[in-house]
Protein backbone atom coordinates (compact mmCIF):
# COMPACT_ATOMS: atom_id res chain seq x y z
CA UNK A 1 0.00 0.00 0.00
CA UNK A 2 1.42 3.06 -1.18
CA UNK A 3 -1.29 5.24 -1.54
CA UNK A 4 -2.35 5.51 2.25
CA UNK A 5 -1.51 9.05 3.09
CA UNK A 6 -3.47 10.83 6.39
CA UNK A 7 -4.32 13.85 6.90
CA UNK A 8 -2.96 15.53 9.86
CA UNK A 9 -6.30 16.24 11.83
CA UNK A 10 -8.39 14.75 8.89
CA UNK A 11 -11.69 13.16 10.13
CA UNK A 12 -10.06 10.07 9.43
CA UNK A 13 -6.59 10.53 11.48
CA UNK A 14 -7.44 8.98 14.64
CA UNK A 15 -8.38 6.09 13.60
CA UNK A 16 -5.65 5.50 11.09
CA UNK A 17 -5.51 3.39 8.26
CA UNK A 18 -8.03 0.73 10.15
CA UNK A 19 -10.53 3.30 9.62
CA UNK A 20 -9.58 4.47 6.11
CA UNK A 21 -10.43 1.01 4.85
CA UNK A 22 -14.28 1.54 6.20
CA UNK A 23 -16.60 3.26 3.79
CA UNK A 24 -18.03 5.04 6.58
CA UNK A 25 -14.89 7.24 6.60
CA UNK A 26 -14.68 10.17 4.17
CA UNK A 27 -10.99 9.27 3.34
CA UNK A 28 -12.18 5.53 2.10
CA UNK A 29 -13.90 7.56 -1.09
CA UNK A 30 -11.34 8.63 -3.11
CA UNK A 31 -12.35 10.04 -6.77
CA UNK A 32 -11.21 13.26 -7.36
CA UNK A 33 -14.66 13.64 -9.41
CA UNK A 34 -16.93 13.71 -6.80
CA UNK A 35 -18.54 17.12 -5.52
CA UNK A 36 -21.56 19.44 -4.88
CA UNK A 37 -21.25 20.58 -8.01
CA UNK A 38 -21.18 17.39 -10.30
CA UNK A 39 -23.95 15.51 -8.21
CA UNK A 40 -26.04 19.00 -8.74
CA UNK A 41 -25.14 19.06 -12.53
CA UNK A 42 -26.72 15.26 -12.83
CA UNK A 43 -29.57 15.95 -10.36
CA UNK A 44 -30.93 18.82 -12.26
CA UNK A 45 -30.64 16.70 -15.25
CA UNK A 46 -32.90 14.18 -13.41
CA UNK A 47 -34.97 16.49 -12.23
CA UNK A 48 -35.81 17.56 -15.93
CA UNK A 49 -35.76 14.04 -17.35
CA UNK A 50 -37.50 12.02 -14.14
CA UNK A 51 -40.48 15.19 -14.55
CA UNK A 52 -41.24 13.92 -18.19
CA UNK A 53 -40.87 10.26 -17.46
CA UNK A 54 -43.68 10.83 -14.59
CA UNK A 55 -45.74 13.11 -16.66
CA UNK A 56 -45.83 10.73 -19.76
CA UNK A 57 -46.36 8.07 -17.60
CA UNK A 58 -49.43 9.32 -16.08
CA UNK A 59 -50.51 10.23 -19.63
CA UNK A 60 -50.06 6.35 -20.68
CA UNK A 61 -52.05 5.68 -17.89
CA UNK A 62 -55.28 7.83 -18.65
CA UNK A 63 -54.49 6.83 -22.33
CA UNK A 64 -55.70 3.09 -21.28
CA UNK A 65 -59.19 4.85 -19.67
CA UNK A 66 -58.74 2.96 -16.56
CA UNK A 67 -61.59 5.05 -15.58
CA UNK A 68 -63.81 3.91 -18.37
CA UNK A 69 -64.77 -0.33 -17.61
CA UNK A 70 -63.00 -2.66 -15.66
CA UNK A 71 -62.51 -4.37 -18.63
CA UNK A 72 -59.54 -1.73 -18.98
CA UNK A 73 -58.69 -1.42 -15.55
CA UNK A 74 -55.50 -3.11 -14.42
CA UNK A 75 -55.69 -0.73 -10.87
CA UNK A 76 -59.23 -1.00 -9.74
CA UNK A 77 -57.53 -0.05 -6.36
CA UNK A 78 -56.27 3.32 -7.53
CA UNK A 79 -58.71 5.17 -5.30
CA UNK A 80 -57.23 9.18 -5.41
CA UNK A 81 -54.36 8.21 -7.49
CA UNK A 82 -56.44 8.76 -10.35
CA UNK A 83 -57.54 12.11 -9.64
CA UNK A 84 -56.25 13.51 -12.93
CA UNK A 85 -58.16 10.89 -15.33
CA UNK A 86 -59.86 12.69 -18.24
CA UNK A 87 -61.14 11.16 -21.82
CA UNK A 88 -58.15 10.56 -24.12
CA UNK A 89 -58.60 12.57 -26.89
CA UNK A 90 -58.46 10.81 -30.80
CA UNK A 91 -56.49 13.66 -32.16
CA UNK A 92 -53.26 14.13 -32.88
CA UNK A 93 -53.00 10.76 -34.36
CA UNK A 94 -49.71 10.40 -33.29
CA UNK A 95 -50.58 11.47 -29.90
CA UNK A 96 -49.80 8.27 -27.60
CA UNK A 97 -47.10 7.60 -30.30
CA UNK A 98 -44.94 10.50 -29.34
CA UNK A 99 -45.85 10.45 -25.47
CA UNK A 100 -45.45 6.57 -25.16
CA UNK A 101 -42.10 6.69 -27.44
CA UNK A 102 -40.43 9.46 -25.24
CA UNK A 103 -41.39 8.03 -21.88
CA UNK A 104 -38.96 4.81 -23.10
CA UNK A 105 -36.77 6.12 -24.96
CA UNK A 106 -36.06 9.09 -22.64
CA UNK A 107 -36.26 6.50 -19.98
CA UNK A 108 -33.45 4.38 -21.29
CA UNK A 109 -31.53 7.85 -22.26
CA UNK A 110 -31.73 8.17 -18.45
CA UNK A 111 -30.18 5.24 -17.52
CA UNK A 112 -26.71 6.44 -17.44
CA UNK A 113 -27.20 9.76 -15.95
CA UNK A 114 -28.87 8.18 -13.04
CA UNK A 115 -25.88 5.61 -12.65
CA UNK A 116 -23.66 8.48 -12.26
CA UNK A 117 -26.36 10.33 -10.15
CA UNK A 118 -26.32 7.31 -7.84
CA UNK A 119 -22.36 6.65 -8.01
CA UNK A 120 -21.94 10.36 -7.11
CA UNK A 121 -23.75 10.26 -3.63
CA UNK A 122 -22.46 6.83 -2.63
CA UNK A 123 -20.29 8.02 -0.01
CA UNK A 124 -23.53 9.33 2.01
CA UNK A 125 -25.27 6.13 2.51
CA UNK A 126 -22.43 4.53 5.03
CA UNK A 127 -21.88 7.95 6.34
CA UNK A 128 -21.49 8.22 10.35
CA UNK A 129 -23.54 8.89 12.63
CA UNK A 130 -26.33 7.31 10.84
CA UNK A 131 -28.66 10.22 11.74
CA UNK A 132 -28.15 13.67 13.17
CA UNK A 133 -31.28 14.86 13.95
CA UNK A 134 -35.40 12.56 14.08
CA UNK A 135 -35.91 14.79 10.44
CA UNK A 136 -32.05 13.85 9.05
CA UNK A 137 -33.21 10.14 10.29
CA UNK A 138 -36.73 10.04 8.51
CA UNK A 139 -34.74 11.84 5.40
CA UNK A 140 -32.52 8.95 4.78
CA UNK A 141 -35.52 6.61 5.48
CA UNK A 142 -37.13 9.01 2.17
CA UNK A 143 -34.15 7.87 0.46
CA UNK A 144 -34.52 4.09 0.20
CA UNK A 145 -37.91 4.81 -1.01
CA UNK A 146 -36.66 7.31 -3.81
CA UNK A 147 -33.14 4.98 -4.43
CA UNK A 148 -35.62 1.96 -4.24
CA UNK A 149 -38.29 3.66 -6.29
CA UNK A 150 -36.16 4.71 -8.99
CA UNK A 151 -34.35 1.40 -9.27
CA UNK A 152 -38.02 -0.48 -9.28
CA UNK A 153 -39.07 1.74 -11.74
CA UNK A 154 -36.44 1.40 -14.26
CA UNK A 155 -35.86 -2.05 -13.69
CA UNK A 156 -39.70 -3.15 -14.14
CA UNK A 157 -39.44 -0.68 -17.16
CA UNK A 158 -36.86 -2.28 -18.89
CA UNK A 159 -37.80 -6.36 -18.49
CA UNK A 160 -41.26 -5.20 -19.23
CA UNK A 161 -40.16 -3.87 -22.86
CA UNK A 162 -37.95 -6.72 -23.47
CA UNK A 163 -41.04 -9.61 -22.12
CA UNK A 164 -38.73 -10.28 -19.90
CA UNK A 165 -41.28 -11.12 -17.24
CA UNK A 166 -39.79 -11.55 -13.69
CA UNK A 167 -41.21 -9.22 -11.74
CA UNK A 168 -43.41 -10.29 -8.98
CA UNK A 169 -46.93 -9.61 -10.79
CA UNK A 170 -49.07 -7.48 -12.73
CA UNK A 171 -46.72 -4.60 -15.09
CA UNK A 172 -49.31 -2.60 -14.35
CA UNK A 173 -49.71 -2.17 -10.90
CA UNK A 174 -46.64 -2.26 -10.09
CA UNK A 175 -45.08 0.11 -12.80
CA UNK A 176 -47.87 2.71 -11.75
CA UNK A 177 -48.07 2.33 -7.94
CA UNK A 178 -44.64 1.92 -7.91
CA UNK A 179 -44.54 5.41 -9.59
CA UNK A 180 -46.39 7.36 -7.30
CA UNK A 181 -43.97 5.89 -4.14
CA UNK A 182 -41.13 7.02 -5.86
CA UNK A 183 -42.46 10.56 -6.25
CA UNK A 184 -43.08 11.07 -2.96
CA UNK A 185 -39.99 10.57 -2.04
CA UNK A 186 -38.93 11.98 -5.44
CA UNK A 187 -40.79 15.91 -4.27
CA UNK A 188 -39.40 15.68 -1.14
CA UNK A 189 -35.88 14.78 -2.38
CA UNK A 190 -36.01 17.77 -4.66
CA UNK A 191 -37.48 20.38 -2.42
CA UNK A 192 -34.74 19.32 0.53
CA UNK A 193 -31.86 19.46 -1.87
CA UNK A 194 -32.92 22.40 -4.04
CA UNK A 195 -31.08 25.32 -2.07
CA UNK A 196 -27.91 23.12 -1.78
CA UNK A 197 -27.72 22.32 -5.63
CA UNK A 198 -28.58 25.81 -6.41
CA UNK A 199 -25.72 27.05 -3.79
CA UNK A 200 -23.24 24.57 -5.75
CA UNK A 201 -24.13 25.39 -9.62
CA UNK A 202 -23.84 29.22 -8.45
CA UNK A 203 -21.05 29.26 -6.32
CA UNK A 204 -17.70 29.98 -7.48
CA UNK A 205 -15.55 27.54 -6.04
CA UNK A 206 -17.16 24.26 -4.11
CA UNK A 207 -15.81 24.06 0.21
CA UNK A 208 -14.14 20.87 0.84
CA UNK A 209 -16.29 18.27 2.93
CA UNK A 210 -19.04 16.81 2.23
CA UNK A 211 -19.13 14.65 -1.32
CA UNK A 212 -15.35 16.09 -2.05
CA UNK A 213 -12.96 13.44 -1.18
CA UNK A 214 -10.26 14.63 1.55
CA UNK A 215 -7.55 12.59 -0.06
CA UNK A 216 -8.38 12.68 -3.61
CA UNK A 217 -6.86 10.04 -6.15
CA UNK A 218 -4.47 11.71 -8.98
CA UNK A 219 -7.66 12.66 -11.62
CA UNK A 220 -7.67 10.66 -14.83
CA UNK A 221 -10.60 12.35 -16.44
CA UNK A 222 -11.97 16.16 -15.91
CA UNK A 223 -15.17 16.85 -13.91
CA UNK A 224 -16.55 17.94 -17.18
CA UNK A 225 -14.95 14.80 -19.16
CA UNK A 226 -16.57 12.76 -16.44
CA UNK A 227 -20.14 14.43 -17.64
CA UNK A 228 -19.00 13.97 -21.49
CA UNK A 229 -18.63 10.12 -20.71
CA UNK A 230 -22.40 10.09 -19.35
CA UNK A 231 -23.53 12.38 -21.87
CA UNK A 232 -21.74 9.67 -24.33
CA UNK A 233 -23.48 6.75 -22.30
CA UNK A 234 -26.83 8.43 -22.72
CA UNK A 235 -26.46 9.57 -26.27
CA UNK A 236 -25.04 5.90 -27.19
CA UNK A 237 -28.75 4.58 -25.26
CA UNK A 238 -30.59 6.71 -27.93
CA UNK A 239 -29.34 6.37 -30.67
CA UNK A 240 -29.25 2.44 -30.71
CA UNK A 241 -33.06 3.03 -29.26
CA UNK A 242 -35.16 6.20 -31.35
CA UNK A 243 -35.47 4.38 -34.41
CA UNK A 244 -37.73 1.56 -33.18
CA UNK A 245 -40.70 4.63 -33.66
CA UNK A 246 -40.17 4.95 -37.38
CA UNK A 247 -40.44 2.74 -40.16
CA UNK A 248 -38.02 1.95 -42.79
CA UNK A 249 -34.47 3.15 -42.51
CA UNK A 250 -34.45 4.74 -39.05
CA UNK A 251 -35.69 1.50 -37.50
CA UNK A 252 -32.77 -0.48 -39.14
CA UNK A 253 -30.28 2.15 -36.74
CA UNK A 254 -32.03 0.71 -33.49
CA UNK A 255 -29.66 -1.75 -33.07
CA UNK A 256 -30.47 -3.45 -29.80
CA UNK A 257 -34.27 -2.01 -29.29
CA UNK A 258 -36.87 -4.84 -28.87
CA UNK A 259 -38.70 -3.37 -32.49
CA UNK A 260 -35.17 -2.37 -34.21
CA UNK A 261 -33.68 -4.15 -37.08
CA UNK A 262 -36.20 -5.76 -39.72
CA UNK A 263 -39.61 -5.50 -40.31
CA UNK A 264 -41.53 -8.79 -39.66
CA UNK A 265 -42.88 -10.92 -43.15
CA UNK A 266 -42.78 -9.16 -46.62
CA UNK A 267 -45.45 -8.10 -48.39
CA UNK A 268 -47.99 -4.75 -47.51
CA UNK A 269 -48.20 -6.56 -44.15
CA UNK A 270 -44.59 -5.67 -42.65
CA UNK A 271 -44.51 -3.74 -40.15
CA UNK A 272 -44.41 -4.42 -36.68
CA UNK A 273 -46.35 -6.52 -34.82
CA UNK A 274 -46.93 -6.47 -31.03
CA UNK A 275 -48.44 -10.23 -30.47
CA UNK A 276 -48.40 -12.81 -33.08
CA UNK A 277 -51.58 -15.36 -33.68
CA UNK A 278 -49.72 -17.92 -32.62
CA UNK A 279 -49.00 -16.42 -29.06
CA UNK A 280 -52.75 -15.19 -28.72
CA UNK A 281 -53.85 -18.42 -29.15
CA UNK A 282 -55.98 -18.02 -32.53
CA UNK A 283 -56.77 -20.90 -34.42
CA UNK A 284 -57.04 -20.83 -38.38
CA UNK A 285 -60.11 -22.67 -37.88
CA UNK A 286 -61.84 -19.57 -35.99
CA UNK A 287 -60.98 -17.20 -38.23
CA UNK A 288 -62.07 -19.02 -41.62
CA UNK A 289 -64.60 -17.06 -44.27
CA UNK A 290 -67.63 -20.04 -42.87
CA UNK A 291 -66.81 -19.88 -39.20
CA UNK A 292 -66.02 -16.25 -38.76
CA UNK A 293 -69.25 -14.29 -37.49
CA UNK A 294 -69.06 -10.65 -35.85
CA UNK A 295 -71.65 -9.88 -33.82
CA UNK A 296 -72.77 -6.53 -33.28
CA UNK A 297 -75.04 -5.74 -30.36
CA UNK A 298 -76.32 -2.45 -30.35
CA UNK A 299 -77.20 0.27 -27.54
CA UNK A 300 -80.88 -1.09 -27.55
CA UNK A 301 -80.41 -4.53 -27.56
CA UNK A 302 -80.87 -5.33 -31.49
CA UNK A 303 -77.92 -8.11 -32.61
CA UNK A 304 -76.41 -8.13 -35.67
CA UNK A 305 -74.07 -11.24 -37.21
CA UNK A 306 -72.07 -10.37 -39.80
CA UNK A 307 -69.47 -12.24 -41.74
CA UNK A 308 -66.56 -10.47 -43.90
CA UNK A 309 -68.04 -10.37 -47.04
CA UNK A 310 -70.99 -8.71 -44.97
CA UNK A 311 -68.49 -6.22 -44.17
CA UNK A 312 -66.66 -5.74 -47.08
CA UNK A 313 -70.53 -5.01 -49.04
CA UNK A 314 -70.77 -2.19 -45.94
CA UNK A 315 -69.44 1.38 -47.34
CA UNK A 316 -65.33 1.46 -46.83
CA UNK A 317 -63.49 3.92 -45.02
CA UNK A 318 -59.68 4.99 -45.69
CA UNK A 319 -57.34 6.03 -42.56
CA UNK A 320 -53.78 6.60 -41.92
CA UNK A 321 -52.99 5.89 -38.49
CA UNK A 322 -49.51 4.60 -36.86
CA UNK A 323 -49.68 1.22 -34.47
CA UNK A 324 -48.14 2.47 -30.92
CA UNK A 325 -47.41 0.43 -27.92
CA UNK A 326 -46.66 0.82 -24.20
CA UNK A 327 -43.31 -0.81 -24.75
CA UNK A 328 -42.50 2.14 -26.34
CA UNK A 329 -41.93 1.27 -30.01
CA UNK A 330 -44.35 2.23 -32.64
CA UNK A 331 -44.94 2.51 -36.92
CA UNK A 332 -45.10 5.28 -39.16
CA UNK A 333 -48.97 5.89 -40.44
CA UNK A 334 -50.30 2.34 -42.02
CA UNK A 335 -53.12 2.53 -44.85
CA UNK A 336 -56.40 1.22 -43.29
CA UNK A 337 -59.63 0.29 -44.94
CA UNK A 338 -63.44 -0.15 -42.97
CA UNK A 339 -66.23 -0.08 -41.50
CA UNK A 340 -66.55 3.41 -39.28
CA UNK A 341 -67.33 1.91 -35.96
CA UNK A 342 -69.78 4.47 -35.79
CA UNK A 343 -71.49 3.12 -38.78
CA UNK A 344 -71.39 -0.26 -37.04
CA UNK A 345 -73.26 1.83 -34.17
CA UNK A 346 -76.03 2.67 -36.36
CA UNK A 347 -76.67 -0.51 -38.56
CA UNK A 348 -77.16 -2.10 -34.73
CA UNK A 349 -79.97 0.13 -34.49
CA UNK A 350 -78.04 2.84 -32.95
CA UNK A 351 -78.21 6.46 -35.08
CA UNK A 352 -74.80 7.34 -33.69
CA UNK A 353 -76.00 10.82 -33.48
CA UNK A 354 -72.65 13.36 -32.79
CA UNK A 355 -74.68 14.40 -29.62
CA UNK A 356 -74.89 11.09 -27.79
CA UNK A 357 -72.72 8.82 -29.08
CA UNK A 358 -71.73 5.33 -27.12
CA UNK A 359 -69.26 3.72 -25.70
CA UNK A 360 -67.46 0.35 -26.87
CA UNK A 361 -66.85 -2.79 -25.35
CA UNK A 362 -64.41 -5.05 -27.96
CA UNK A 363 -64.20 -8.63 -27.57
CA UNK A 364 -60.99 -11.00 -29.26
CA UNK A 365 -60.87 -13.87 -30.33
CA UNK A 366 -58.03 -14.33 -28.59
CA UNK A 367 -57.78 -16.95 -25.10
CA UNK A 368 -54.96 -15.16 -23.16
CA UNK A 369 -53.93 -11.45 -23.05
CA UNK A 370 -54.84 -8.88 -20.34
CA UNK A 371 -56.73 -6.47 -22.71
CA UNK A 372 -58.49 -9.42 -24.96
CA UNK A 373 -61.40 -7.56 -24.33
CA UNK A 374 -60.85 -3.75 -23.96
CA UNK A 375 -63.61 -0.62 -23.88
CA UNK A 376 -63.46 2.73 -25.94
CA UNK A 377 -64.66 5.72 -25.21
CA UNK A 378 -67.73 7.48 -27.08
CA UNK A 379 -65.34 10.13 -28.34
CA UNK A 380 -63.43 7.33 -29.58
CA UNK A 381 -66.14 5.63 -31.43
CA UNK A 382 -67.61 8.14 -32.95
CA UNK A 383 -64.23 9.60 -34.84
CA UNK A 384 -64.62 9.22 -38.43
CA UNK A 385 -61.19 7.41 -38.39
CA UNK A 386 -62.00 4.97 -35.93
CA UNK A 387 -62.16 1.82 -38.01
CA UNK A 388 -63.00 -2.08 -37.82
CA UNK A 389 -60.44 -2.37 -40.49
CA UNK A 390 -60.34 -5.15 -42.89
CA UNK A 391 -57.02 -3.98 -44.97
CA UNK A 392 -53.72 -2.68 -44.45
CA UNK A 393 -51.80 -1.00 -47.05
CA UNK A 394 -54.27 -1.95 -50.18
CA UNK A 395 -54.06 -5.84 -49.03
CA UNK A 396 -56.58 -7.52 -46.84
CA UNK A 397 -55.02 -7.91 -43.12
CA UNK A 398 -53.07 -10.81 -42.21
CA UNK A 399 -53.79 -13.41 -39.71
CA UNK A 400 -50.87 -11.32 -37.12
CA UNK A 401 -52.60 -7.84 -38.09
CA UNK A 402 -55.98 -8.91 -36.85
CA UNK A 403 -57.20 -10.56 -39.62
CA UNK A 404 -60.40 -11.26 -40.61
CA UNK A 405 -60.96 -7.58 -38.50
CA UNK A 406 -59.26 -5.30 -36.04
CA UNK A 407 -60.24 -2.01 -34.12
CA UNK A 408 -58.10 0.79 -35.31
CA UNK A 409 -58.46 4.10 -33.48
CA UNK A 410 -56.34 7.26 -33.70
CA UNK A 411 -53.70 8.04 -31.09
CA UNK A 412 -54.88 5.00 -28.75
CA UNK A 413 -52.30 3.13 -26.91
CA UNK A 414 -51.86 -0.22 -29.17
CA UNK A 415 -53.77 -2.85 -26.95
CA UNK A 416 -56.83 -0.88 -27.34
CA UNK A 417 -56.65 -1.32 -31.11
CA UNK A 418 -58.28 -4.85 -30.81
CA UNK A 419 -57.45 -7.75 -32.94
CA UNK A 420 -59.51 -10.75 -34.10
CA UNK A 421 -62.79 -9.16 -33.37
CA UNK A 422 -65.50 -11.51 -32.37
CA UNK A 423 -68.01 -8.53 -30.54
CA UNK A 424 -68.74 -5.34 -30.70
CA UNK A 425 -71.30 -3.76 -28.04
CA UNK A 426 -72.15 -0.72 -27.79
CA UNK A 427 -74.29 1.30 -25.07
CA UNK A 428 -73.05 3.21 -22.22
CA UNK A 429 -70.21 1.72 -20.11
CA UNK B 1 -21.79 15.58 30.55
CA UNK B 2 -25.02 15.46 29.98
CA UNK B 3 -26.40 12.55 27.83
CA UNK B 4 -29.07 14.70 25.26
CA UNK B 5 -31.66 13.41 23.26
CA UNK B 6 -31.28 13.12 19.41
CA UNK B 7 -32.51 16.69 17.96
CA UNK B 8 -35.85 17.26 16.45
CA UNK B 9 -34.99 18.96 13.22
CA UNK B 10 -36.40 21.74 11.33
CA UNK B 11 -40.03 21.33 11.77
CA UNK B 12 -40.66 22.50 7.76
CA UNK B 13 -38.69 19.46 7.12
CA UNK B 14 -40.53 17.04 9.31
CA UNK B 15 -44.06 18.01 8.32
CA UNK B 16 -43.10 17.48 4.33
CA UNK B 17 -41.42 14.68 5.51
CA UNK B 18 -44.62 13.42 7.01
CA UNK B 19 -46.79 14.26 3.79
CA UNK B 20 -44.43 12.45 1.84
CA UNK B 21 -44.61 9.04 3.74
CA UNK B 22 -48.34 10.10 3.86
CA UNK B 23 -48.17 9.52 0.46
CA UNK B 24 -45.79 6.98 0.14
CA UNK B 25 -47.73 4.40 2.29
CA UNK B 26 -50.98 5.36 0.19
CA UNK B 27 -49.42 4.31 -2.84
CA UNK B 28 -47.09 1.52 -1.04
CA UNK B 29 -50.41 -0.64 0.48
CA UNK B 30 -51.37 -0.74 -3.07
CA UNK B 31 -47.78 -1.64 -4.76
CA UNK B 32 -47.39 -4.14 -1.83
CA UNK B 33 -51.26 -5.70 -2.34
CA UNK B 34 -50.61 -8.63 -4.30
CA UNK B 35 -47.46 -9.87 -2.95
CA UNK B 36 -45.94 -8.21 -0.54
CA UNK B 37 -43.00 -10.40 0.60
CA UNK B 38 -41.74 -10.80 -3.11
CA UNK B 39 -42.72 -6.76 -4.45
CA UNK B 40 -40.89 -5.50 -0.67
CA UNK B 41 -37.94 -7.50 -1.74
CA UNK B 42 -37.73 -6.32 -5.27
CA UNK B 43 -37.75 -2.37 -3.59
CA UNK B 44 -35.56 -2.62 -1.75
CA UNK B 45 -33.44 -5.48 -3.14
CA UNK B 46 -33.26 -3.29 -6.44
CA UNK B 47 -31.52 -0.45 -3.54
CA UNK B 48 -29.58 -3.04 -2.28
CA UNK B 49 -27.72 -4.74 -5.09
CA UNK B 50 -27.48 -1.60 -7.00
CA UNK B 51 -25.41 0.24 -3.97
CA UNK B 52 -23.67 -2.57 -2.32
CA UNK B 53 -22.82 -4.90 -5.40
CA UNK B 54 -23.15 -2.98 -8.87
CA UNK B 55 -21.09 0.01 -7.65
CA UNK B 56 -18.29 -1.88 -5.31
CA UNK B 57 -17.93 -4.40 -8.76
CA UNK B 58 -17.46 -1.69 -11.19
CA UNK B 59 -15.65 0.65 -8.36
CA UNK B 60 -12.94 -2.65 -8.17
CA UNK B 61 -12.96 -2.94 -12.22
CA UNK B 62 -12.02 0.58 -12.33
CA UNK B 63 -9.50 0.37 -9.46
CA UNK B 64 -8.03 -2.94 -11.35
CA UNK B 65 -7.60 -1.11 -14.95
CA UNK B 66 -6.23 1.88 -13.09
CA UNK B 67 -3.41 0.03 -11.11
CA UNK B 68 -2.54 -2.18 -14.58
CA UNK B 69 -2.46 1.27 -16.62
CA UNK B 70 -0.22 2.71 -13.87
CA UNK B 71 2.04 -0.44 -13.97
CA UNK B 72 2.62 0.63 -17.58
CA UNK B 73 2.90 4.30 -16.55
CA UNK B 74 -0.31 5.58 -19.00
CA UNK B 75 -2.83 6.12 -15.69
CA UNK B 76 -3.66 9.28 -17.80
CA UNK B 77 -5.09 6.86 -20.63
CA UNK B 78 -6.82 5.07 -18.88
CA UNK B 79 -9.75 6.54 -20.48
CA UNK B 80 -9.41 4.98 -23.43
CA UNK B 81 -10.02 1.72 -22.04
CA UNK B 82 -12.22 3.06 -19.59
CA UNK B 83 -14.63 4.28 -22.16
CA UNK B 84 -15.76 1.45 -24.52
CA UNK B 85 -15.46 -0.59 -22.02
CA UNK B 86 -18.20 0.89 -19.43
CA UNK B 87 -20.29 1.90 -22.70
CA UNK B 88 -20.31 -1.72 -23.59
CA UNK B 89 -21.13 -3.10 -20.58
CA UNK B 90 -24.35 -0.45 -20.09
CA UNK B 91 -25.47 -1.90 -23.32
CA UNK B 92 -24.89 -5.17 -21.81
CA UNK B 93 -26.73 -4.21 -18.75
CA UNK B 94 -29.53 -2.83 -20.47
CA UNK B 95 -30.69 -5.27 -22.93
CA UNK B 96 -29.44 -8.08 -20.79
CA UNK B 97 -32.61 -10.43 -21.44
CA UNK B 98 -32.73 -9.86 -25.36
CA UNK B 99 -28.46 -9.96 -25.84
CA UNK B 100 -28.07 -13.29 -23.60
CA UNK B 101 -31.08 -14.71 -24.87
CA UNK B 102 -32.87 -15.77 -22.24
CA UNK B 103 -36.61 -14.29 -23.62
CA UNK B 104 -35.46 -15.74 -26.90
CA UNK B 105 -38.54 -18.05 -27.03
CA UNK B 106 -41.26 -15.88 -25.66
CA UNK B 107 -40.10 -12.73 -28.08
CA UNK B 108 -40.29 -14.46 -31.28
CA UNK B 109 -43.67 -16.20 -31.09
CA UNK B 110 -44.95 -12.62 -29.93
CA UNK B 111 -43.40 -10.21 -32.22
CA UNK B 112 -42.50 -12.34 -35.35
CA UNK B 113 -38.92 -11.50 -35.10
CA UNK B 114 -35.81 -13.06 -35.07
CA UNK B 115 -34.19 -13.38 -31.02
CA UNK B 116 -30.84 -13.99 -32.61
CA UNK B 117 -28.67 -11.18 -33.65
CA UNK B 118 -28.93 -9.44 -30.30
CA UNK B 119 -25.63 -11.01 -28.89
CA UNK B 120 -24.10 -10.47 -32.32
CA UNK B 121 -24.79 -6.90 -32.87
CA UNK B 122 -24.06 -5.93 -29.45
CA UNK B 123 -20.31 -7.56 -29.90
CA UNK B 124 -20.03 -5.66 -33.33
CA UNK B 125 -20.76 -2.33 -31.09
CA UNK B 126 -18.32 -3.39 -28.96
CA UNK B 127 -15.76 -4.03 -31.16
CA UNK B 128 -16.75 -0.43 -32.96
CA UNK B 129 -16.59 1.20 -29.91
CA UNK B 130 -12.87 -0.30 -29.11
CA UNK B 131 -12.07 0.36 -32.47
CA UNK B 132 -12.78 3.82 -32.17
CA UNK B 133 -10.65 4.06 -29.11
CA UNK B 134 -8.03 3.00 -30.24
CA UNK B 135 -8.05 5.28 -33.37
CA UNK B 136 -8.44 7.93 -31.47
CA UNK B 137 -5.68 6.96 -29.29
CA UNK B 138 -3.48 6.62 -32.00
CA UNK B 139 -4.38 9.91 -33.61
CA UNK B 140 -3.37 11.48 -30.12
CA UNK B 141 0.02 9.95 -29.23
CA UNK B 142 0.87 9.38 -33.21
CA UNK B 143 4.03 12.26 -32.16
CA UNK B 144 4.48 14.87 -29.72
CA UNK B 145 5.01 17.85 -32.45
CA UNK B 146 2.56 16.38 -35.21
CA UNK B 147 -0.71 18.43 -34.44
CA UNK B 148 1.20 21.98 -33.91
CA UNK B 149 2.75 21.49 -37.05
CA UNK B 150 -0.37 21.91 -39.23
CA UNK B 151 -1.79 24.48 -37.32
CA UNK B 152 -5.50 23.52 -38.07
Amino acid sequence: MVMVRLTPGGPGAAYGRHMARSPSAPSFWRSPLRGPWLTSVLGVALLGGITVLFVTGLLSYAAYSPDLSPVNDKTPGKGVLGFYLFPWPTGPRWLYRLTQGVHVTLGLTLIPVLLAKLWSVVPLLFRLPPARSVAHALERLSLLFLVGGVLFEFVTGVLNIQLDYVFPGSFYPLHFYGAWVFFAAFVVHVLLRAPAAWRALRGPREEPGGLVAPEPAEPTVSRRGALAFVGGGSLLLLATTAGQNFDGVPRRTALLAPHGGAEPGGGPGAFQINKTARYAGIRAAETSEEAWRLVVTGRGGRTVRLSRADLLALPQHEAALPIACVEGWSTSDQRWRGVRLRDLAALAGDPGDVGDPPDLLVESLQRHGAFRRAALRAGQVADPRSLLALAVNGAGLTLDHGYPARVIVPAAPGVLNTKWVARLTFGDL
Amino acid sequence: MRRRRPPLGSPAHLLLLACSFALTAYAGVRLLEDDPFAVALWFVGAAVLHDLVLVPLYGAADRTLLRGMERSGHRDRAMYVRVPAALSLLLLLVWFPLITGRVADRYARATGLSPDGFLARWLLITAALCGGSAAVYALRHRRPRGPSRRGT
